[in-house]
């Protein structure tokens, strides 16, 4: 599976959530299917795209808020995934997409190529439904089945270690955090 | 335990005043009054961190989501979340209020503590953050509603040092 098919998969259920990725393929691909303003790109600060989910979902359990990770990042913020677990907002779909290497920066791989699992950590960390899906359909079914759930997921999609053929693109970091904030103080008034 | 229960309620009481409604936090023996009152106030949401620089994501989280927050952590555990300080909350213009306790200064017995004490006001100079030292009770209230006032008015991080001499009561 390729994760921009996966995302693209989701991508009209994604204009109903809160969507926040982590830096690199994921933002890029995800703003090559089409920039929304309910979506925000951390581009940088890796292992923090979780905690900053987080820290959205406990604000607002009004909205469902989506995290794109990646398996780099996840690895250098285990802890965060323990802290995801003790909160366990019931509003947070984490998806975690693992290519088993840092792409973006040469493709060295990460541990989960050796073995590590960290749909396994997550359940062991206290994360309520956790999936590893290897197949577009099967990531689909899992996001939905997230979506709907009353508990925190995490889904493990693996994925091929194959992205986009450069990382910057025209949307400025500030432009995108202020459209976000904004998103997020209209978005409370029309749904009340 | 010495750590001042005044001080740490005065602290505690100046931070709601200010609008904080999101405490994260991982405890540390000055902090243990401040976590506790968190803890037990059902206007505030605690979260209780495994890692410090975890609490830079979420209080960018909790702003953008319009709540305000502060962390509550120690210097060494400010130390640890350098990288999430500049590449998120600096490259993001985060307005993000630091509490941390200053371990490591005069008086201190830890021999533990001891290096921490002395590079934690570079590093916060050497990262353009603007901060104030606690170190009196009539410190504490307009220090705490101006380091608020600064961090909205210029969207960056500020930090607060609780010292000894505010903190810990020999």
């Amino acid at each position: 599976m390729r994760r921009v098919d996966a995302m693209n998969s989701v991508y009209p259920e994604l204009e109903r959530c809160v969507v926040v990725t982590i830096m690199g393929a994921v933002a890029a691909e995800l703003q090559s299917l089409g920039h929304r303003p309910n979506f925000f790109y951390l581009q940088h600060a890796m292992g923090l795209a979780s905690s900053m989910g987080l820290g959205i979902a406990l604000s607002r359990p009004e909205l469902t808020v989506v995290v794109f990770d990646g398996d780099g990042s996840v690895l250098m913020n285990l802890g965060g995934l323990t802290t995801l677990a003790r909160y366990r907002p019931s509003n947070l779909v984490h998806v975690v997409f693992d290519n088993e290497s840092l792409l973006s920066v040469g493709g060295f791989p990460t541990a989960t190529s050796t073995g590590s699992d960290i749909a396994g950590i997550a359940a062991a960390a206290g994360v309520p439904r956790t999936a590893t899906v290897r197949t577009v359909e099967e990531f689909r079914n899992a996001f939905a089945d997230a979506i709907a759930a009353p508990e925190l997921t995490t889904i493990v999609a693996k994925v091929e270690a194959v992205g986009p053929s450069a990382y910057v693109t025209d949307l400025s970091l500030l432009e995108n955090r202020y459209q976000f904030q904004r998103y997020l103080r209209d978005v409370g008034k029309t749904s009340s | 335990m010495p750590v001042s229960v005044s001080s740490s309620k005065l602290i505690y009481e100046c931070l709601k005043e200010s609008g904080v409604r999101m405490v994260s936090a991982l405890p540390e023996t000055w902090l243990v009054h401040l976590i506790r009152f968190a803890e037990e106030d059902q206007e505030m949401t605690l979260v209780r961190l495994a890692k410090e620089e975890e609490g830079v994501g979420i209080s960018a989280g909790a702003h953008l989501a319009g709540v305000r927050s502060a962390m509550l952590m120690q210097n060494h555990g400010f130390l640890a979340s350098v990288n999430g300080i500049v590449s998120c909350a600096q490259l993001y213009r985060i307005p993000l209020l630091m509490l941390i306790s200053h371990r490591g200064e005069m008086g201190e017995r830890d021999p533990w503590q001891t290096e921490g004490g002395g590079v934690t006001e570079h590093v916060l100079e050497a990262l353009r953050i603007q901060h104030a030292r606690l170190e009196s009770p009539d410190h504490v209230g307009r220090r705490i509603a101006k380091a608020q006032t600064l961090a909205y008015s210029a969207s960056r991080p500020v930090a607060l040092l609780l010292c000894r001499d505010l903190m810990w009561e020999e």
